[in-house]
């Protein structure tokens, strides 16, 4: 190997002696993948263990060669940037794992006719066994779900929103960065990891002990969800009304403007871009929670448009109990493709918040003037 | 005319003015209660399974031997979610702050949180219907060849619905969190330190190891700590991926259960004694985990007092 090296070492300056050529990652990616191909044709061929034999084969080969010919301190860089790229690789994967199965088997679902229009009310195991033994169509839907789920989140995000944001006007306007300000930001970080389904116990604790053992109602899990949504509110309004410049508040205070006019009327509408996809990513962080509402609103397969009375269905606990109680024991294929095509909205639903935040940010940022 | 409406705004405006900073104080008020009130609802409804005769509650030999095991469950699903989520976290962190191309950083980084916004309980039937079944022929292995390490004793489980596939599940979930966390952190590195170490000739990793890692390291244990906050109390991911059973040694055969799942799986039926249980071991797990989050935060406050960041 050196003495195939020597002839196109000496022609190098002395600067780049010592260092390994440009094209030496693409030539070790390109012997990686054959060699790769070669021993995964031995024991049978997958291209998902192509992939991993040939990363493997492509570090090792790759620092090896550095070591030979770069020194060991070169070598190591060259090791720690493959493992470092790598373990991105590796995180990438179950992300895309995730959404091909979900769409994969949440698109059959999800195109069955009347899935978003109908409920679960009526549908019962019989059909399902129709459904799988003599192919009739699958009956049901999640439209009593959907439904549930906006509801029950549409309720959290009022009650969440003015106390998050009050809270946040707290803490940067009036705090002064006191002792109960610093209480309170740091009980709205330790909330923040309060586990879902804690939050789901103390809602039915609290109505349990209030209204009466045994309550519950979209409301119970709305305020289940109002107790994770509002630390994240807090954090995002509060980021955002710091950033507000000091300038526009002491020039409205110098017009005499009273202080709360001036946070109405200049700190707000300076900062309602930020607050306005705080607040979207905190409903699309609850949208998807299923412990709480599993534990506050029950199960039900029809339409409850109440929010104050009855179980209430909603998407993720939809999807719950479709995998795990199937309404046909004995067929669960009928359950399960209503579960992934639930799951298929729900993700879209999430996806489609997510971006929205974005959006907001960067459509209603206030123009710096720059 | 000019004068009556000047002095009755300002009438209102002092009024405003008490209303407003009053309202805002009470809304931070009401956040310290609700924490408190979430603690005290759940000692209240929890007191009748802790005062209970021991034969009444589920398994007839008392709170605690009901609640160990699941203990234990909890912390096995937990330290392996850690143990895969965080060097692999590390290095995604430091591929977007250090070595990832400047453009493309930003873009990638939400790639990653994009792994956070996927709802548990779609994790949760990833892991039931497509992990478990992917991964058994790994588990057959380990129990063929590892089999003398009592964590990978054998039978495997033939459907891999095991407490390592829900570890392995719950790694993704944290991941996130433990990513973003850290390369908040990276970032905040001071310049001049990277400069100087790349002056004298370091190569980039020995860049990250001598000014980057010793800064970021008080950061890095508190985002690992608030990830195991989060895998402590994720529910949906184990309540669907494992087959739960008793207290086992062995990672790959169904068994063990977490506070959690346990709390899922049994709460919507439950009734009686049996909610108070269930409504005690959720305040155990209230408990660990505001022990592990104060310890977190602890540690950031603290660091930022030291560093001068944020």
């Amino acid at each position: 190997m050196t003495s195939t090296l020597t002839p196109v070492r000496s022609k190098r300056s002395a600067l780049t002696k010592g260092q390994l050529p440009k094209y030496a990652p693409y030539a070790v990616l390109a012997a990686a993948l054959i060699a790769g191909a070669a021993i995964l044709a031995l024991i049978g061929f997958n291209p998902f263990g192509w992939g991993i034999v040939s990363a493997i084969l492509f570090a090792i080969g790759l620092v090896s060669w550095s070591a030979a010919v770069e020194g060991s301190r070169k070598a190591k860089d060259k090791l720690a940037t493959c493992l470092v790229v790598g373990s991105f690789l590796v995180a990438l994967l179950p992300l895309f794992s995730v959404i091909w199965t979900v769409l994969a088997n949440g698109v059959p679902g999800l195109i069955n006719p009347g899935f978003l229009t109908t409920s679960m009310n009526g549908v019962t195991g019989v059909y399902d066994n129709k459904a799988v033994e003599e192919g009739a169509p699958v009956l049901g839907g999640i439209y009593h779900a959907f439904l549930g789920t906006v509801q029950i989140t549409l309720l959290a995000t009022v009650i969440s929103v003015p106390v998050g944001l009050l809270t946040a006007i707290y803490l940067v306007e009036y705090g002064h960065d006191g002792r109960l300000a610093r209480a309170i930001t740091f009980f709205v970080d330790v909330m923040t990891g309060i586990p879902s389904i804690v939050a789901g116990l103390f809602s039915a604790a609290f109505f349990f002990a209030v209204v009466g053992p045994g309550t519950k109602t979209g409301a119970v899990a709305a305020v289940a969800l109002s107790v994770l949504m509002i630390p994240v509110v807090v954090r995002s309004s509060e980021e955002m009304l710091k950033i507000v410049p000091n300038e526009l508040r002491e020039a409205a205070y110098a017009l005499g403007v009273r202080k709360w006019r001036t946070i109405i009327k200049v700190v707000i509408p300076t900062a309602i871009s930020g607050i306005a996809s705080g607040v979207t990513l905190a409903i699309a962080r609850v949208i998807g929670e299923t412990a709480p509402i599993l534990v506050t609103a029950g199960f039900a397969t029809s339409i409850n448009s109440n929010v104050f009375s009855g179980w209430m269905a909603s998407l993720p606990t939809f999807i719950y109990t479709q995998i795990l109680n199937p309404t046909s024991p004995a067929n669960p294929d009928p359950s399960s493709q209503r579960a992934w095509g639930a799951a298929l909205v729900l993700i879209i639903l999430v996806m489609v918040l997510n971006l929205g935040a974005r959006l907001i940010a960067r459509i209603f940022a206030p123009r710096t003037g720059r | 005319m000019t004068a009556t409406s000047l002095t009755s705004t300002q009438g209102a405006g002092r009024a405003g003015d008490k209303i407003f900073s009053g309202a805002a104080l009470a809304a931070g008020c009401l956040i310290l209660a609700v924490l408190f009130g979430v603690a005290l609802f759940l000692v209240v409804q929890a007191i009748p399974a802790l005062t209970a005769p021991a034969a009444d509650i589920q398994g007839g030999k008392g709170f605690f031997a009901y609640i160990w095991p699941i203990v234990i469950g909890t912390l096995i699903a937990a330290v392996i979610a850690l143990v895969i989520a965080t060097p692999v976290a590390i290095g995604v962190a430091l591929f977007i702050s250090h070595f990832a191309p400047r453009g493309l950083a930003s873009g990638l980084g939400y790639v990653v949180d994009l792994l956070a916004a996927i709802p548990s309980v779609i994790y949760g039937a990833w892991g039931a219907a497509f992990l478990a079944k992917e991964i058994s022929p790994a588990y057959n292995w380990l129990a063929e060849n590892m089999g003398w390490l009592p964590i990978f004793q054998g039978p495997a489980s033939a459907t891999g619905k095991t407490i390592l596939t829900a570890g392995i599940v719950l790694s993704v979930m944290v991941l996130p969190i433990i990513t973003s966390l850290s390369r908040e952190i990276f970032l905040q590195t001071p310049k001049l330190h990277e400069e100087a170490a790349l002056a004298l000739g370091a190569t980039r990793w020995e860049m990250i190891k001598m000014s980057v890692l010793p800064f970021a390291r008080p950061g890095i244990i508190s985002a690992i700590m608030l990830g195991l906050g989060r895998a402590l109390g994720e529910t949906m991911a184990v309540a669907l991926v494992l087959s739960s059973g008793a207290l086992t040694a062995s990672l790959i055969q169904s068994g063990n259960q977490t506070i959690a799942a346990e709390i899922a799986l049994n709460f919507p039926e439950a009734s009686g004694l049996k909610v108070s249980t269930l409504i005690a071991a959720g305040l155990v797990l209230f408990i660990i985990t505001l022990a592990v989050n104060m310890i977190a935060r602890w540690i950031i406050t603290r660091h930022k007092e030291f560093s001068g960041a944020n």
